[in-house]
């Protein structure tokens, strides 16, 4: 069982999983549009995984990028009637500089100060998305957001094929997450969330790591928001409230921060769980908000975390094991040359 | 003239619930090191408490407030024995998490037990009342009254007393604390009962002004966070100073400049206070 | 040309000195000790030698560069490596795992590298690796590479963590206090270690609390006092030296030397 679902074996089964996936529910729109936002969910939490969980920085405007890239695309399809891919390529660029010079200011400021700039960032597009009737639509949202246009003979104007669609990029941005996390550039990451000041004394220049990963982090955020926008056609500025980032987290944390299968397995188990207690919906946090705590008590690193560490152990075990037979062999036979001797 | 008094007043009012609010938060700084989120769970369940037992139990304003003071401190003493005590050697971003989590359940189960509605909250001080030509609520006089009395009666405790000046050594230097033999539990769980005290009070008396309703602690506590970090964490004068910098600029900005921006105030004064001093407007260079 | 020339080093906290008017000169290739009792401003000193803090005042010039004002980063890059007395290692992660980031600074390969894995990023990644083994092998620790760090002993920790200094290639290491914490018997391997290390040709400058250790193992000996230095000399030269003696060693610590 640990092997069949890690390692290349668990990928490509995964992989294989989601490609037939709809064709179990080709009629079912609804069930591949709930899969759908909950891959978008997934790009998005990507994105926040990689600065908060690798290079140790917890940014709470992850939401506010979200809704930069969902409301560029917004905007630019629908008031400036461009073309959905041409405003999805601008989207993420735009999603890149705000957050850039954002990200100039923001890391100046350091651990709990990181945390409460960002979430007050994070309130800020908020209120600005919320306010800016003339550019947003206000309270009221914008409406009428296009399909992606069509590329040659392929259409997006069915929930199979947006379904597919949103799993190339899902695919695409964990394969970019994952190169990223294994690189050097990732062990640097992960140096300077284990402590900046040793990071420093091994000659990284943390500030720009730091900036860069924010940057890379929102990419992902204002892609996932730009794809968001195209599948509902429609978006309102609680996308960017402190709800969506919590959410975000939520999922993050449970599914386990810092880790690569980590955004998958909570995203989807949320979301999921999310819709089978439909009714529940307005209360859900009642068991969320508990399940986030003891997590963080007694699971720090979330499911994937705790079963990366049950696979340790049990390995752990074995190992030893092993050792310690070797062991007993060793010294069987240095008591017997000792003997000949 | 008279508008620009008047809109003093209200932010001489405003600013006292922000500095009630701010000086749990900056206590309790001083014990976590990190910024509690979760503290304004403790505001929206004092105004609910307050709320809820005059209407089971038809008593009086100042009843109610104190029955939802003791309820508060227990439940601020509990967030502490359960959730932080145990995350104390945890990495700080846990901390955050672990409060978020606890703001997420309060905000449900108050919407579960006494719906997603707003409640107006009956005061004995709806008058209005004359002063010096001005004309406002007795209400906003109260807040201003008990929040100064409240001050006052803290700042005798902290100094006065062996377990107050525990609780200011250690919000102002942990380790310091902890070298000097201090019970550091004991410190911890007397702190959470204040901020839990002042939040409770602070909620109750903003809610006749502000009403009741499940997100009622969002705003208070994000700008919570703006008045400490003008006065630097763990600084009680220093949230004294950014209360009122914070209850007076946003008054006076909702009427010179703009009521539908006047959220946007508080925040975009941190906002350039953080840029322009990355630790806080009067923190200080430390080993 | 002195290796590390330090003139007039000041600083002040608030209204507090912490370290005043230090004239001081490293010399190459030799263990040089910082000692003094607590609060000396050892710790600070260290802070302003590996460029945490910004001197009041004074200079420190290294190989006949001013890095009074250098960060942190570059420092590093110029060949100034620091331990620290908490190791700060990654607990969860492999000991190879936490050592490999060290050469990082003499790599160039960049986010595009990483998305692409580029030629260079995989010669780079090798590169790191093997510094890293050549590190942990030099201070003896190559059956405990895969480990995880929670898992070995305090005084592996240590070695780990010089490790890491060393797989930057530096030129001078600063260890603070790196005895702290662990038993005699270990004391004195690491001791042996910080000789290695000078032998190979790595300046070493230490913050010691143990004086038998500091005794046996330095060439040179500061002694600082409120911040100030109060003398400078062989071992030999500062236990006979009446102001130490009067200062630092009058009390607890001339015990523990005996």
């Amino acid at each position: 069982m640990g092997k069949l679902l890690t390692g290349r074996n668990g990928i490509l089964f995964m992989l294989g999983l989601s490609i037939l996936f709809p064709l179990f529910f080709l009629d079912n729109r609804y069930v591949l549009y709930v899969m759908t936002t909950s891959f978008i969910f997934i790009i998005a939490i990507y994105g926040m995984n990689l600065l908060a969980g690798y290079t140790g920085q917890l940014s709470l405007a992850h939401a506010g990028f979200f809704a930069i890239g969902a409301y560029s695309v917004g905007i630019l399809t629908t008031k400036a009637g461009m073309n959905f891919w041409l405003a999805l390529v601008l989207a993420v660029i735009i999603t890149c500089v705000i957050g850039f010079a954002l990200g100039i200011i923001a890391l100046r400021t350091r651990e709990h100060f990181f945390a409460i700039y960002t979430l007050i960032v994070g309130y800020l597009i908020y209120l600005l998305i919320d306010k800016w009737d003339g550019l947003t639509g206000g309270v009221r949202g914008l409406i009428g957001i296009p399909i992606p246009n069509s590329i040659g003979p392929i259409e997006f104007n069915s929930a199979v094929s947006m379904y597919y669609l949103v799993l190339l990029f899902l695919v695409l941005s964990i394969f970019i997450g994952v190169r990223i996390v294994r690189s050097l550039t990732g062990r640097t990451y992960i140096a300077i969330r284990n402590s900046e000041e040793l990071a420093q004394t091994l000659g990284i220049n943390t500030r720009t790591n730091k900036l860069v990963s924010f940057v890379v982090s929102v990419a992902y955020a204002g892609l996932a928001g730009g794809l968001y926008a195209s599948l509902t056609r429609f978006i309102g500025p609680e996308i960017a409230g402190i709800e969506m980032v919590f959410n975000f987290l939520v999922y993050l944390i449970v599914g386990g921060i810092g880790t690569l299968t980590g955004p998958i397995v909570g995203t989807m188990l949320f979301i999921w769980l999310t819709q089978f207690l439909q009714s529940f919906q307005e209360y859900r946090m009642l068991i969320f908000g508990p399940i986030l705590v003891v997590i963080v008590i007694f699971y720090p690193t979330g499911l994937a975390g705790a079963f990366y560490s049950l696979k340790h152990k049990w390995l752990g075990n074995k190992e030893q094991k092993k050792e310690k037979i070797s062991e007993i062999e060793s010294m069987k036979k240095t008591s017997i040359q000792s003997r000949e001797v | 003239m008279e508008l620009f008094f008047q809109q003093l007043l209200n932010g001489l009012t405003l600013g006292s619930v922000y500095i009630l609010v701010g000086i749990g938060l900056t206590l309790v700084f001083g014990i976590l090191h990190v910024p509690n989120f979760a503290h304004g769970s403790l505001y929206l369940i004092g105004g609910y408490m307050t709320l809820m037992t005059m209407k089971w139990f038809g008593v009086h304003y100042f009843i109610a407030i104190i029955m939802s003071i003791i309820t508060v401190a227990l439940l601020a003493v509990l967030m502490e024995r359960l959730v932080f005590n145990p995350l104390r050697d945890a990495p700080a971003i846990h901390d955050k998490i672990a409060a978020i989590g606890m703001v997420l359940f309060f905000e449900a189960l108050v919407s579960l037990m006494w719906g997603t509605e707003y409640h107006r909250m009956q005061t004995p001080f709806g008058d209005t009342i004359k002063i010096a030509g001005m004309s406002t609520s007795a209400q906003r006089i109260l807040v201003i009254a008990v929040a100064a009395m409240v001050v006052v009666l803290l700042y005798l405790f902290l100094k006065k007393t062996m377990i107050g000046a525990s609780i200011l050594a250690m919000a102002q230097n942990r380790e310091g604390a902890f070298l000097v033999g201090i019970n550091a539990n004991a410190v911890a769980m007397m702190t959470f009962a204040i901020s839990g005290v002042l939040a409770a009070i602070a909620a109750s008396l903003a809610s006749p002004i502000n009403l009741v309703f499940p997100a009622m602690g969002h705003l208070v506590i994000l700008k919570a966070f703006v008045v400490v970090i003008i006065g630097g964490m763990g600084s009680i004068p220093g949230a004294i100073i950014g209360g009122m910098i914070l209850g007076i600029s946003e008054s006076l900005g909702a009427t010179y400049i703009s009521n539908d921006y006047k959220d946007m105030i508080a925040f975009l004064l941190l906002i350039i206070i953080m840029t322009a001093r990355p630790k806080g407007l009067f923190a200080k260079e430390v080993y | 040309m002195a290796f590390i020339k330090i003139e007039g080093l000041t600083k002040q906290f608030g209204g507090l000195t912490a370290v005043n008017d230090v004239d001081f000169e490293i010399e190459k290739g030799k263990i040089t000790a910082i000692i003094g009792p607590n609060g000396a401003g050892k710790s600070t000193f260290f802070n302003l030698i590996s460029g945490f803090h910004r001197p009041t005042s004074g200079s420190i010039i290294f190989e006949g560069i001013d890095i009074t004002k250098t960060p942190v980063h570059i420092g590093a890059k110029l060949g100034i490596a620091r331990t620290f007395q908490t190791t700060h290692l990654f607990e969860q992660s492999s000991v190879i795992d936490n050592v490999i980031v060290g050469h990082r600074l003499r790599t160039k390969s960049n986010l595009f590298d990483a998305v692409f894995r580029t030629r260079r990023e995989k010669q780079e990644e090798q590169e790191a690796y093997d510094r890293a083994i050549e590190a942990l092998d030099f201070v003896g620790l190559l059956d405990l590479v895969n480990r995880q760090v929670a898992a070995i002993s305090q005084e592996s920790k240590k070695r780990v963590a010089i490790a890491l200094a060393l797989a930057t290639d530096p030129k001078v290491m600063f260890l603070d206090e790196p005895a702290a914490g662990i038993n005699p018997d270990e004391t004195d391997n690491l001791a042996e270690l910080m000789k290695k290390i000078a032998q190979s040709g790595i300046t070493v400058c230490t913050i010691e609390h143990k004086m038998q250790m500091i005794m046996g193992l330095a060439d040179t000996i500061m002694v600082l006092n409120h911040g100030a230095k109060i003398a400078e000399g062989t071992p030999e030269e500062i236990k006979n030296n009446p102001i130490v003696i009067e200062a630092y060693l009058g009390g607890d610590a001339l015990a523990e030397v005996n």
